[in-house]
């Protein structure tokens, strides 16, 4: 490769490389122009591209660029411009309440659709993606509501939770323990839940629940309602029906009235915002349950 | 004899675009086209009037369709995904008739090209026909094929400069009018002329018109010949479909060869003369810098130019036309292998020409056997194979034109009888039902109502084969029975999420079938939808 001489090909009469592999030589032909030129403007494109974006990795961080814009400031930019372009329903929702929302179609369709993404952040957890619940987290599509199903009282039970200890508004009731604080005898539970059962219209022990029904409206009746038909006041639920939130067999109900469990919710406006829960508000309320 | 004044001009035209002449690395040499005068030429012309009339003006074209919908014959409103063809209406999902057009377009080009040949190539391509226009152009400022050649030579002097910008100017003015008019089948076409000039239109609309003045300068002005012999695919595509009966562009060497510029002389010296008197006439008019002599080759676009000057130089010298013609390859072959006595080889051809013929009938009027034996003509011109109308007429042919038939009544048929009012209807899947406190079993299903003309309309919607149910709606879970309506705009969707419960003891099965059907309230017309009911 040492001398300087040009090689010819003798067939094509062009420039080899001098590059030679079992008699077959590399010819030297000249790159297309077009192509050639496409490549330089390239390079050049390159040092443009190079003073205005952040490029250079330094040590800590890369040369900024004369522009300064990096993905992330794009997409805090976008993320502002977005956020300013709701500004304005979301104000018309802070104003509005819960009734107004719904009625107006447009703040209706805007509500939905946020309340259904801020309910697959922070709600599913508890209550599914689908809002269909599981024992102890109630199922948000029925008309069943522990605390109310109309648009008001869904906001309330969202903006403040139940039983939450760090609000003071919060809905709040506790069952007593009728076995574990020895209120009722074991007997005496067990003569209820019959009565339940009936109410609930399952198969049940006749005598028994004979002397259920007196001790129910003796002792559970002030707040499940004396056909046990429940009270959104207290949270008290409606054991007349075919839906239970934990689970409607003579055990369950045995244990809930020995020893019951209490769900428990946060409270989601100092969280969230009064927006935001006006609008997860009215999304439950259209899952199909509303009253 | 047969020479009567060989005034014949001769150019020194060089196919410089042919096969042989072209070295991928070398500047492309420029063809300069001479005008034609003739029969193709004419039809050219009119072919070129009548398609870019058809370019320019048909989004100009109003058609009344009511207040609801656009009056503009043909627009593809991409923004509302709608395509208005006179009175065709097309959805997004009914895009399979333009997909079924596209088939016919298709079937369309293997009948053209199995008949005609590369018809589309030398008439209608867009190529041939806004190159055609440039040339127009360039031949009004700088003069014909030898004045611009000069012009192409010369110095730049304040003639030159002149003559180049007037004539890029105006280029450029097509240009942008091509581009300008592409826009118009996109939007109501007066609206968008308004906004285009005050600054309103959208950004896409300035864009696509730079894109396409662009395209349109170069392709037209400074690519033209490479565009075919470089970047389209469909030369080479077309030599599939081109068959021994397909017409093309031939030079008759059975009667032209051996070419000779002194026919005189070489008849006077004894030597067998062909009609062809090698003047050039048919590469200096080639607009893709070929020679139509070398054979087919898939540089030709078959625009025919090389017919009308070659004819006119027959007719000049007193020929008969056709030494360049539409011939099949059949014919072509027949009448050479008559040529050559059936070797087709080029050295033996002892022509069928109009020299010889006359001399051969002279021959005969004087009936010296000496002279028929000298001047041996190898057949007589009845055996002469003519190509004619009937090679259009094969199995081939025939079958696409029935294939072509066939699609396009069925689409015909489907567009007659098609449904304009749809129902779609998508079930909740999460969860796939749900347990109300009276025990009995609600799914939520969004449907949606194709409102396909332009006139709003009242439906109703009606549960059947689900005893039982009852609708309700997400507003509140008042029930609504097993019907009810809705109203839907012009041509709009209208979507609505309904709920259908059904009672404890009405529930047997865990899937059962059930339809949706939907009715026009002051109309006749139906649809219906096949759904499911899931229970535990």
């Amino acid at each position: 490769m040492s001398n300087n001489e040009k090689k010819i090909d003798e067939i094509s009469g062009v420039e080899t490389t001098g590059h030679e592999w079992d008699g077959i030589t590399e010819l030297n032909n000249p790159l297309p122009r077009w192509w050639l030129w496409t490549m330089y403007a390239t390079i050049v494109f390159s040092i443009g591209y190079m003073i205005y974006y952040p490029a250079i990795p330094l040590i800590n961080e890369a040369t900024p660029g004369i522009s300064g814009e990096t993905n992330r400031s794009v997409f805090m930019k976008e993320m502002a411009a977005a956020k300013a372009a709701k500004a304005g329903l979301i104000k018309k929702i802070e104003d509005s309440t819960v009734e107004e929302i719904s009625g107006d179609s447009d703040l209706r369709r805007f509500a939905i659709s946020g309340g259904r993404s801020l309910f697959k952040v922070n709600c599913v957890q508890c209550h599914g993606s689908g809002a269909q619940g599981s024992p102890g987290f109630p199922n948000l599509n029925d008309d069943d509501w522990l605390w109310g199903g109309d648009l008001d009282s869904i906001y309330l039970t969202i903006a403040h939770g139940a039983r939450y200890p760090h609000s003071e508004e919060t809905r709040s009731s506790e069952m007593p323990a009728f076995g574990k604080d020895e209120l009722l005898e074991k007997d005496q539970i067990a003569d209820i839940a019959e009565h339940v059962l009936k109410i609930s219209g399952f198969e049940y022990d006749v005598s028994k629940e004979a002397r259920g029904a007196p001790l129910f409206a003796e002792n559970c009746a002030a707040c499940h309602g004396a056909d046990g038909k429940g009270d959104s006041e207290f949270g008290a639920p409606n054991l007349a029906d075919a839906l239970w939130l934990y689970a409607g067999t003579r055990q369950d109900i045995i244990a809930q009235i020995n020893s019951p469990k209490h769900g428990e919710m946060p409270a989601w406006k100092a969280r969230l915002g009064d927006a935001s829960v006006k609008q997860l508000a009215v999304y439950v309320h259209s899952l199909g349950g509303g009253k | 004899m047969a020479t009567k004044g060989e005034t014949v001009e001769t150019f020194d035209a060089e196919a410089v675009n042919s096969k042989v002449a072209r070295n991928l690395y070398e500047a492309r040499k420029k063809v300069f086209p001479k005008r034609a005068y003739g029969t193709f030429r004419s039809l050219k012309w009119w072919v070129m009037g009548i398609t870019l009339g058809i370019y320019y003006l048909t989004p100009w074209l109003r058609w009344d369709r009511g207040e609801f919908a656009p009056d503009q014959a043909v627009l593809i409103d991409l923004a509302n995904r709608r395509f208005y063809f006179f009175f065709i209406e097309i959805w997004p999902q009914e895009f399979y008739y333009v997909a079924g057009l596209l088939v016919m377009a298709g079937i369309g080009l293997f009948l053209i090209t199995s008949t005609i040949g590369r018809a589309w190539c030398g008439y209608a391509c867009p190529q041939t026909v806004w190159v055609d226009l440039f040339l127009v152009v360039e031949r009004f400022f700088e003069g014909d094929r030898n004045a611009r050649i000069k012009l192409d030579k010369a110095d730049w002097t304040r003639e030159k400069i002149f003559k180049r910008v007037a004539k890029h100017a105006v280029w450029l003015l097509i240009a942008f009018s091509t581009g300008g008019a592409w826009i118009f089948y996109f939007a109501d076409a007066p609206t968008l002329l308004v906004n285009f000039w005050t600054l309103k239109a959208p950004f896409v609309a300035y864009a696509t018109v730079a894109v396409l003045t662009f395209m349109t300068y170069t392709f037209g002005g400074f690519m033209r010949e490479q565009v075919c012999t470089y970047m389209c695919p469909w030369p080479r595509i077309q030599a599939a479909m081109l068959d021994e009966d397909s017409l093309t562009v031939t030079y008759n060497d059975w009667r032209g060869e051996p070419r000779n510029r002194h026919a005189k002389r070489a008849i006077a010296a004894g030597n067998i003369v062909g009609d062809c008197v090698d003047c050039n006439a048919c590469v200096a008019v080639c607009p893709m810098g070929i020679d139509i002599r070398d054979g087919q080759q898939l540089e030709c676009i078959t625009c025919a130019l090389c017919i009308d000057a070659c004819n006119g130089v027959m007719k000049k010298l007193g020929r008969e036309k056709g030494l360049i013609s539409y011939a099949t390859l059949r014919d072509y072959n027949a009448n050479l292998d008559l040529a050559t006595g059936g070797t087709g080889k080029a050295e033996d051809i002892n022509p069928i020409s109009t020299i010889n013929i006359k001399a051969m009938a002279a021959a005969r009027a004087e009936k010296t056997p000496e002279a028929e034996n000298d001047n041996e003509l190898p057949v007589a011109p009845s055996q002469v194979a003519h190509t004619t109308w009937r090679s259009l007429a094969r199995p081939r042919t025939i079958m696409y034109s029935s294939v072509l038939a066939v699609i396009g009544f069925a689409l015909l048929t489907v567009l007659v009888t098609r449904s304009r009012l749809e129902i779609n209807v998508i079930q909740d899947r999460n969860p796939m039902f749900v347990k109300l406190s009276d025990g009995s079993i609600r799914n939520g299903y969004e449907i949606k109502v194709l409102n396909m003309i332009a006139k709003p309309r009242r439906f109703n919607i009606k549960v059947e084969g689900l005893p039982g149910a009852e609708i309700s709606f997400e507003e509140s879970t008042e029930k609504f029975g097993d019907a009810f309506n809705i109203d839907v705009a012009p041509d709009q969707v209208q979507a609505k999420k309904i709920y259908i419960s059904v009672p404890k003891d009405q529930i047997k099965q865990s899937h059962s079938q059930f339809r949706l059907l939907v009715h026009e309230i002051d109309g006749d017309e139906k649809s219906e939808y096949v759904a499911k009911f899931h229970a535990p």
